[in-house]
């Protein structure tokens, strides 16, 4: 076991893990541990742009920006902290710009702007060219430009160390510990600031765009030391999945002009959003996407996607705007895109609830209460900007704005604050998790486990809920728990253990499926990216609150799932209808 | 379908050679390498080693050797590699082997920080943007879409004999800079490229080109680096 000691230690090296990383680097020693390498982080999957109100193309404005995501969020965005990004939209785009960011160019040299959902001009009237992008894979320019940014700063990454527990002294963050995978050693972080920066869940769902390793080790890691999660019932859901794959297909491909279709060739989001069409946001495009399935309008021989058109796009255009996402249809489909439909369906997308935290970036311990010491940012935390639907370009502009500040907190709090004792051995808990599960001898597979966990998410837990689809839910997660107690890995190594790192992932998403489930379940009322068919209508009167759940031991020593709720910050905008 | 993959495995914890191991799997034509990979650890052997996260080709990680060409697990059908016959799974050549398909990436990534792949600028910072036209911006598009899974240098047989030479991956993360209008570290840049292990070691095989699941004319890149080498200009 080696012992090191950082001012910073900064969870995730995504675009919000590198963010941070530029900031306190800066100012204070800063390590970044990473399960991966920085370049594999699921930012550059990323692909349609980065809304900011440049207006570099058109008239626009950040208060317009700030409208839209609030209202994209069906109103569950704490206002102040969307005013925040909205505004530092524009040198948050900037600054990547000036790191070097290739972004695609207007006529006059300035970055380049397109249509994106949810995305208006003066509160609604209708789209505005917003995003700036590079081509469609501007998660992969951001990834690429902050790493390289790391490197001039010399920034100390640690590569493949997953972290596994964060440990507290006195309600403050003090370290944490993280197992080498390439060894199989343990290693303690001493520090004075933590940044959870390690992304979303989407794992708990068999059809998703996130990638294999998005399993919620920073959301379990804090759930499991009693603290609290908010909003988890929000999930994304987005419209263009391929079909059968969940690989995105960036909805700049309707930015662009492609167009969803039936099997009567009907461009069906007229009628269910008549002003913006396709560009509504998703929650709403992926539930008129699954409805035209359920009335029997879906295509292909079971009836089950639509199309996405882009046939009547030039070639040329499409070659100059949205190159990757045509070559997955290609490549992974068969199907040309200049000539023929995609077939695609929403895939799991977008955690929307997270870890607590305020507007800079410093983690919550309830309601109101701040833990000293840890922060977090991007998918992993809930700040809330994005409340019950985040709107597209919005999470790439998160994760610089919430990056950035929480990276500055982090080392403000650092440059004043000094090391803690950490417990006596703080590694027992990582110790027994991982030998206990390289030493058990049951009979339940890892793969088997996470399969049936995928399958009753996706039946009951997605696009559509009821009250009875989520209590199927929780009965198969109940005996899911169960098995998961009887599950043994074949690998007993130490070296490179992707068995045992696959094992220990599962149990996060198990523990994650089940606070999405009891939150969902709570929450009787639809909005946004949470649809309840038994109540089917926003109720501002109950439900106008965020979801904050806590882990909590009974006398027994029972582990429960405890909700409480905590107001919405509002500051210009009143509730309305969401019509598009 | 039932196929038969065959995959050199490597554990120095258990034995200290590398040896073949043959597996059969119920496949769809449609299915991955990596489905493939991922059907083997998950329902026959659970040691079996590989990286791999995005699983559509934007990550970078699984890179490896299959049917003796380099390629992503993630992005190679089995219906294109004539599942008739068995299909070859190995780690990429030229970098330290781990475990299994798991290799060192260290020397890989250290030839690309050396080659300074970030924007170099002078002068006091502009309010707003850096004027570019688009055409500037076109100059360097293709070395932008590097996703650095070293399939481009690990398939090079000068990296394979020397262990000094960067590598196609680390002269297109220059050449992403050196031809971005607006850079100014181009001089620097090319004299690290200069010396007697940079880009004068490459013999314009084009197993690079061939190996890029980006579609990158690496070699393309390297020629018009030389150039600018020799003209000292971009």
């Amino acid at each position: 076991m080696q012992r090191h000691q950082y001012d910073v230690v900064i969870v995730g090296a995504g675009g919000a893990g590198m963010r941070a990383a530029l900031e306190s680097s800066k100012r204070t020693r800063t390590a970044v541990l990473t399960k991966l390498y920085p370049t594999r982080s699921h930012t550059g999957a990323a692909q349609g742009g980065m809304c900011a109100a440049l207006a570099n193309v058109e008239e626009d404005n950040w208060e317009w920006h700030t409208f839209d995501t609030v209202k994209g969020g069906d109103f569950l965005v704490d206002q102040d902290a969307a005013e925040v990004m909205c505004r530092e939209a524009v040198d948050a785009v900037l600054d990547l710009e000036k790191m070097g960011l290739p972004f695609n160019r207007t006529a006059e040299g300035k970055i380049d702007q397109r249509f994106f959902g949810g995305h208006t001009r003066n509160h609604g009237e209708a789209v505005v060219r917003r995003s700036c992008f590079a081509a469609d894979r501007t998660g992969h320019m951001i990834l690429q430009t902050l790493y390289q940014q790391c490197i001039k700063q010399n920034v100390e990454f640690f590569n493949e160390f997953y972290v596994l527990d964060l440990l507290m002294v006195g309600g403050r963050a003090t370290g944490v510990v993280a197992y080498e995978l390439a060894t199989g050693e343990l290693h303690i972080f001493s520090a004075k600031s933590i940044v959870f920066a390690s992304g979303g869940f989407g794992k708990v769902f068999r059809t998703t765009s996130n990638a294999h390793t998005l399993t919620g080790d920073g959301m379990g890691i804090v759930w499991r030391k009693g603290l609290p999660l908010e909003d988890m019932e929000f999930f994304q859901f987005h419209p263009t999945g391929l079909a059968g794959l969940g690989v995105l297909l960036s909805e700049a491909a309707r930015g662009e002009g492609g167009i969803l279709r039936n099997k009567d060739n009907e461009r069906f989001m007229e009628r269910y959003a008549p002003t913006v069409k396709d560009l509504a946001p998703r929650d709403m495009v992926a539930r008129a996407m699954a409805n035209e399935v359920r009335e029997g309008r879906g295509c292909g021989p079971d009836g089950a996607y639509v199309m996405l058109d882009l046939t009547h796009l030039e070639p040329a255009h499409i070659d100059a705007k949205l190159p990757d996402i045509t070559e997955f249809a290609r490549t992974y489909l068969g199907v040309e895109p200049y000539t023929e439909q995609i077939p695609v369906f929403p895939t799991a997308h977008y955690a929307m609830g997270g870890i607590p935290t305020n507007i800079k970036g410093e983690a919550l311990a309830n309601n109101q209460d701040v833990i000293p010491g840890l922060y977090a940012a991007g998918e992993v935390a809930c700040v809330s900007v994005h409340g019950a639907n985040r709107l597209g370009t919005n999470s790439l502009l998160d994760i610089n704005v919430f990056g950035r500040r929480a990276g500055i907190a982090a080392a403000e709090y650092a440059e004043t604050a000094s090391f803690e004792e950490l417990p006596d051995q703080p590694e027992t808990f990582v110790v027994d998790l991982i030998e206990g599960m390289r030493n058990a001898t049951g009979d339940e597979r890892v793969a088997a486990i996470r399969s049936d966990l995928q399958a009753t998410m996706d039946l009951n837990a997605q696009v559509y809920r009821t009250e009875g689809s989520l209590k199927q839910a929780l009965t198969d997660i109940e005996a899911l728990k169960l098995r998961f107690a009887n599950v043994a890995v074949q690998d007993k190594g130490k070296r490179f253990n992707t068995d045992l790192l696959e094992a220990v992932e599962l149990g996060f998403l198990i523990d994650l499926a089940e606070v999405l489930v009891v939150s969902a379940l709570a929450r009787k009322e639809s909005r946004g990216g949470h649809f309840r068919e038994d109540y089917d209508k926003r109720d501002d009167v109950n439900f106008m609150r965020h979801t904050m759940a806590y882990r909590s031991i009974d006398a027994e020593g029972n582990v429960n799932i405890r909700l409480d709720y905590k107001p919405v910050v509002q500051t210009r905008y009143k509730p309305m209808e969401r019509k598009y | 379908m039932d196929v038969k993959v065959k995959i050199l495995r490597y554990n120095p914890e258990v034995v200290d050679e590398a040896e073949w191991k043959t597996y059969s799997v119920t496949l769809q034509p449609t299915d991955r390498v990596l489905d493939a990979l991922h059907k083997i650890k998950w329902e026959q052997d659970g040691t079996l080693t590989f990286r791999r996260s995005c699983g559509h080709g934007v990550c970078g990680s699984d890179a490896m050797r299959i049917n003796g060409r380099n390629r992503l697990a993630c992005k190679t059908l089995i219906k294109d590699l004539n599942p008739e016959k068995e299909i070859t799974v190995e780690p990429i050549k030229g970098l330290p082997v781990l475990k299994d398909l798991v290799v060192d990436m260290e020397p890989f990534f250290d030839a690309y920080r050396s080659v300074m792949p970030f924007l170099v600028t002078s002068g006091h910072e502009p309010t707003r943007e850096r004027i570019q036209s688009q055409a500037d911006r076109d100059r360097f598009d293709d070395t932008t879409k590097c996703i650095l899974c070293a399939a481009c240098t690990t398939s090079c047989p000068v990296f394979w004999s020397d262990g000094q030479y960067f590598g196609p991956q680390a002269i297109v993360g220059a050449h992403r800079f050196i031809f971005d209008s607006r850079d100014e570290g181009t001089e620097q840049r090319l004299e690290i490229l200069n010396d007697k292990e940079g880009v004068w070691r490459c013999r314009t095989t084009f197993n690079c080109t061939e190996a890029c699941p980006r579609g990158i004319e690496v070699t393309k890149a390297i020629q018009e680096v030389k150039r600018a080498l020799i003209f000292r200009r971009v």
